[in-house]
């Protein structure tokens, strides 16, 4: 039953579908590249309590200083240090994109599941609901609730969670759609096996590479988000740094003229983190397809 | 007294409906199936043979449950199936399978063959953790697969492997009824031979009942101990396959078998009949006999009165007159009682 320990009792000298899948994956050298940094950034993150040289709530040097060897770049308007403002807040953007995209894939693939496999009237109310979600103005959903309830870390991961998921109910839909048909799953039928085996063991593996692929897509789109929405002011609260409401500052034109080092860094990692988040899930929608290529 | 087969089929009839108009509503029905009965004896295979559409596989998969009847009912070792309670039809289920046509979609891609078989048996207690491993191996053997295939994916068989796993995993939870739905009409001509052996042994060595559907009639009266034949959602003959083969009585199973290629190039031509016009449609079937409006012999009566089923057995030593008598009444083509007197389907009348 299971892969790895059968394998290994019988040692089966054909490839297993992890290792055809990590080669295809390192055929798109780009995407090695992002995933490379996506690890160095997801590490700094993570470590930033023991790699940043100063409290990144506290004054610790002058005001608006720029980048010098004390401060590699620069303090920011209150005197605190840009650059463990910026690991603190990469952490923050990371942990809001990594729950907002685990929330909305768990609704997303519970509703397109019970919406594709049982059709009907659960489809039908299921996928208006769905289309009402999407075509409603994103950013105004979430400033208004973010002003109903208090606006702060927690409170963003689950208002992003709760608007993302619309897309991947659709997918898991549509894959579910197409393979109720299929005969494996009419053979499961016939063979007797419970409605959770067929949706859980039987279907889902079969939508899992389409929902990962879609999963890297709704990270980047709700880190972006964060950044928005606490740009605005109705994100991550200060103190607490999020990339967002680091560049809060520039919408003042003499920081934007005078002070780079308090803008450029937070948009830099923005960009990159989108940029290797999108160039992964490409290549993940190339390595995990199985028809990609027959061996 | 009268041995109670192992599957009765009565009045079986399957009606899809058709959506139309610019407020969707039930236009029509398609009806794939319409008013079937039939029997199948313990340890026999019956053959079901038709063009396509005409109903045969829609037979097969409400034989399964995979869809329910519009009206009539099935009847398992006398059990009526659509009367039963969920729990009981639970527990029958396991006892009829059936194997598909395109191997290749009947098989988890995401699975290797040992979960693919060991699955459903773990699931039914037919196996146990212990001794699973051995009952699938047991299973490969039966099919001819080797030991070492059990790591490996549905993409890495051939056809011909493929739906030897498919035959497997239907005889996992030991039935004792499969649906063979065209198992072999996907195949090439030497591997559907070894597919069809392969049924014929198991269906001796473990004393199964198979309904056998397909439109290849070689590969159909090879395996079949009787045949039905049906056009547009009806069985228009049934009889044993020797009967069937050797003395056709309907115009339909005869104008079957003369389509049949002949691997000869010398032989002549010009004997068979190739049947006239479409296939009727299955939302508005011809009225009378279905097949009138190409039946070569029809006359007015035909296309006003229904014929019943023929049964071959039942026609027995008629059914050689009758066909004496059409080649009689070809000779006379264009006088018109003769041709109702020699129409086949109305032998029994």
């Amino acid at each position: 039953m299971k892969d790895a320990e059968y394998k290994e009792n019988r040692k089966i000298a054909t490839e297993s579908y992890r290792q055809t899948v990590i080669r295809r994956f390192r055929k798109h050298h780009l995407a090695a590249v992002s995933l490379g940094i996506l690890l160095f950034l997801c590490g700094a993150a993570i470590l930033a309590p023991v790699i940043a040289p100063y409290d990144p709530d506290a004054m610790a040097g002058p005001f608006g200083g720029a980048p010098c060897k004390e401060f590699l770049l620069g303090t920011d308007q209150i005197g605190r240090d840009v650059l463990s403002r910026l690991l603190y807040a990469t952490r923050v953007s990371l942990l809001v994109g990594v729950m907002a995209t685990l929330i909305s894939t768990v609704i997303g693939v519970i509703l397109g599941l019970i919406a594709g496999y049982f059709g009907g009237v659960a489809d039908m109310l299921i996928m208006r609901f769905t289309d009402m979600v999407m075509s409603f103005p994103y950013i105004l959903l979430v400033l208004v609730a973010a002003s109903i309830f208090k606006p702060g870390l927690w409170n963003i991961i689950l208002i992003l969670g709760f608007v993302d998921w619309p897309g991947i109910a659709r997918l898991v839909r549509g894959n579910v759609l197409s393979l109720r048909e299929t005969n494996f799953i009419k053979g499961n039928i016939v063979a007797g096996m419970p409605l959770r085996h067929i949706l859980f063991s039987e279907i889902l593996p079969n939508t899992a590479a389409p929902i990962l692929v879609y999963a890297t897509s709704v990270l980047a789109i709700s880190m972006l988000d964060e950044a928005a929405l606490s740009f605005l002011g109705m994100g991550v609260q200060p103190p607490s740094a999020s990339l967002g409401n680091m560049l809060n500052g520039a919408q003042s034109l003499t920081i934007l003229t005078s002070q780079p080092w308090l803008w450029i860094p937070p948009g830099l990692v923005i960009v990159v983190l989108v940029i290797a988040i999108n160039f992964v899930g490409d290549a993940l929608r190339d390595a995990l397809d199985p028809n990609s290529e027959k061996r | 007294m009268k041995k109670e087969p192992l599957i009765r089929v009565e009045n079986m009839k399957k009606y899809y409906p058709v959506k139309g108009g610019i407020i969707p509503h039930t236009t029509g029905c398609i009806k794939a199936v319409d008013g079937v009965s039939f029997s199948i004896m313990k340890g026999e295979t019956l053959g079901l043979v038709g063009e396509s559409g005409c109903g045969k596989s829609t037979i097969g998969r409400q034989l399964v449950g995979l869809e329910t009847p519009t009206e009539g009912s099935i009847y398992y070792k006398g059990m009526n199936l659509s009367e039963m309670k969920k729990e009981e039809r639970r527990k029958i289920r396991t006892n009829l399978q059936m194997v598909f046509q395109d191997s290749y979609s009947s098989l988890n891609p995401r699975k290797h063959v040992f979960e693919i078989l060991a699955q459903p048996m773990l699931y039914h207690k037919i196996s146990t953790k212990e001794t699973v491993e051995k009952d699938v191996i047991k299973l490969l053997d039966m099919v001819g697969l080797p030991t070492g295939v059990l790591g490996r994916y549905p993409h890495e068989f051939s056809g011909g492997q493929r739906q030897r796993i498919s035959i497997a995993k239907a005889l996992s939870l030991n039935p004792e009824f499969i649906v063979c739905d065209e198992p072999v009409s996907a195949l090439d001509v030497s591997i559907q031979a070894q597919i069809l052996n392969l049924l014929k042994s198991l269906q001796k060595e473990l004393h199964l009942t198979l309904l056998f559907v397909g439109h290849g009639l070689g590969a159909v009266n090879y395996v079949s101990d009787r045949i039905a034949v049906m056009y547009l959602g009806k069985i228009v003959e049934i009889g044993t396959a020797e009967e069937v083969f050797s003395h056709p009585v309907h115009p339909y199973t005869r104008a079957l078998l003369e389509a049949v290629p002949v691997p000869d190039p010398e032989a002549e031509e010009n004997e068979r009949s190739i049947l006239q016009g479409e296939v009727g449609s299955s939302e508005a079937p011809p009225e009378g006999c279905r097949f009138h409006p190409r039946c070569p012999y029809a006359v007015e009566m035909c296309g006003k009165e229904e014929p019943d089923m023929l049964k071959t057995a039942d026609v027995g030593r008629r059914a050689s007159d009758s066909a004496a008598e059409i080649r009689a009444a070809e000779a006379l083509a264009g006088a018109d009682g003769s041709h109702y007197a020699a129409c086949p389907c109305m032998v029994d009348k």
